[in-house]
């Protein structure tokens, strides 16, 4: 509660400010709306909104899901296999080093315009940070752990799914929090690249009819669901895995 | 349960060139509860874990293993210094990890009744961060309790308690493992003079055994004997160091 407080303290601050620069500089609005008129553009064009922000939801909710399940699987098999480590970690560090970004146009070729090349878009900007921060976590089981665990005549098997799994949950939920942030950054990228729904559809068309305040207004909801997301993955990691 | 044999060991260990102890030689005998007394540092656990095929990081110059010359791979369990329960299970789930982890029956009646025994039966549903530290302990020894194997390894599994609750811990102990071979750490002289059919007394210059009163174990805490016993193996840990 408290928190909720400051952060609505902060926001509102914020808007004083911006509202001041505004009216104190003259900015004309197709430069930089007022936040007054910002927010009854998102009155008003509410449904409008609604609707692009469900596609958007949709697809970061799809690319977050499936993310998160093959970051999982990779950790796991990155972990069992000491093969999969030698041919594929070097490989997963390289694909960092190309700039995902630069990828956009591409899944839009060859998954076309709609849900599924910005679904693409969000895993490939999340696959990286949930599996590294799962496989980092695999890798760090306490030894004891281990070897008590060995005295009770486990396989490595059931020692990677009773022991090394469990323990390293909280890293795969430092994962998650990460990857709920980055997985709408990817559908928004997408988005840009090529669609005709969703948020940054929305925020791109506007900019382009010299809408300003509708610009912002999508890019306030957006913010709000990023955050919004971002505290449930983080209830429930906390609910799951304490801490 | 098979039938327990007795360890031995001779030999030296040091990590990276560095002398953690030896050369000595040890015969800890079957199906007899022996305690290791010895000071801080002096190498008990790094021992103890020889025998739990756990010296992967020392290097061990000699031999050791048990008189049947079967591996004793898969007939230890090892109570260590630490508790290591997990912190993801509740106690009853740390309390049967063994069959957790070789994937059979989980042992859920006995587990309860072990639990119950070492003053735990309230907290089967707890999770180990709900604990305290002797608590936590008695969880662990449950654990140790519950595997069904001829030869038991116990790292100091009574340090946490308080002096009431040790004495009824070691009674316990006693009783449930009766007739395997117990090796014992422990730096308690009087823990030492009530548990051990046979003592070793652990010190830099190497082990000697140290004959102990003819009394059963767990003997009497204020038995004359007991306390005199207790008063000798503290003058010699003194005399030595
Ligand atoms: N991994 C290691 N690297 C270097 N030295 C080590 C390592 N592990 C243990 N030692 C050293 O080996 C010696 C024996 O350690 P050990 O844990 O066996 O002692 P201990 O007799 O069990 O002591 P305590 O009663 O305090 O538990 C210590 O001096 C310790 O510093
Ligand atoms: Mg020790």
């Amino acid at each position: 509660m408290k928190r909720v407080l400051h952060f609505a303290s902060v926001a509102l601050l914020g808007m004083l400010v911006w509202q001041a620069v505004v009216t104190f500089a003259e900015l004309p609005r197709f430069i930089l709306p007022g936040p007054m008129l910002v927010f009854s553009t998102l009155w008003t064009s509410r449904m409008l909104i609604a609707e692009h922000a469900v596609v958007t939801i949709t697809e970061v909710l799809i690319g977050l899901g499936l993310g998160a399940t093959l970051g999982f699987a990779s950790a796991i098999l990155l972990v069992a296999s000491p093969l999969a480590r030698t041919l594929l970690r070097p490989m997963l560090v390289f694909s960092q080093a190309i700039p995902v970004f630069a990828l956009a146009p591409m899944l839009t070729l060859w998954l076309g315009y709609g849900l599924w090349s910005k679904v693409a878009m969000a895993l490939l900007i999340i696959y990286f940070p949930v599996t590294s921060a799962f496989f980092d976590a695999l890798m760090r089981t306490p030894v004891a752990w281990v070897e008590l665990a060995r005295v009770m005549n486990a396989t490595p098997a059931r020692i990677l799914w009773c022991v090394r799994v469990p323990a390293a949950m909280p890293g795969f939920a430092s994962g998650l929090r990460l990857a709920a942030v980055y997985a709408p950054i990817g559908a928004i990228i997408g988005e840009w690249v090529g669609a005709s729904r969703g948020l940054g559809y929305l925020m791109l068309l506007a900019n382009g009819r010299a809408k300003i305040d509708l610009m912002f207004a999508a890019l306030i909801v957006l913010a709000v669901l990023t955050l919004v997301l971002h505290a449930l993955v983080d209830a429930v990691c906390r609910r799951i895995w304490g801490g | 349960m098979s039938s327990a044999p007795a360890l031995q060991l001779a030999g030296r260990v040091t990590i990276g060139g560095t002398a953690i102890f030896g050369p000595l030689s040890l015969e800890v005998p079957a199906g007899r509860w022996t305690c290791l007394l010895g000071p801080s540092g002096v190498g008990k656990s790094t021992l103890l874990r020889l025998f739990a095929s756990l010296g992967d990081k020392v290097d061990f110059e000699g031999t050791f293993g048990a008189s049947d010359g079967v591996s004793l791979a898969g007939r230890v369990a090892l109570m260590a210094q630490s508790d290591l329960l997990m912190p993801w299970l509740d106690v009853t789930a740390n309390v049967t990890l063994g069959a957790r982890l070789r994937g059979t029956q989980q042992p859920r009646e006995r587990a309860l009744d072990i639990l119950a025994r070492v003053g735990l039966a309230d907290h089967g549903t707890k999770r180990p961060d709900a604990l305290s530290g002797g608590q936590r302990q008695r969880v662990a020894l449950a654990r140790t309790l519950m595997e069904d194997r001829p030869v038991i390894l116990l790292d100091e599994p009574f340090s946490a308690l308080d002096a009431q609750t040790r004495a009824r811990m070691q009674d316990l102990s006693a009783e449930l493992l009766a007739g395997r071979t117990v090796l014992h750490v422990t730096h308690d002289a009087a823990e030492a003079a009530r548990l051990g059919e046979t003592v070793l007394l652990m010190t830099r210059e190497g082990i000697t055994p140290v004959e102990s009163p003819p009394a059963s174990v767990p003997r009497p805490y204020d038995a004359a004997e007991t306390l005199a016993f207790q008063g000798q193996l503290l003058r010699q840990l003194m005399e030595t160091v």
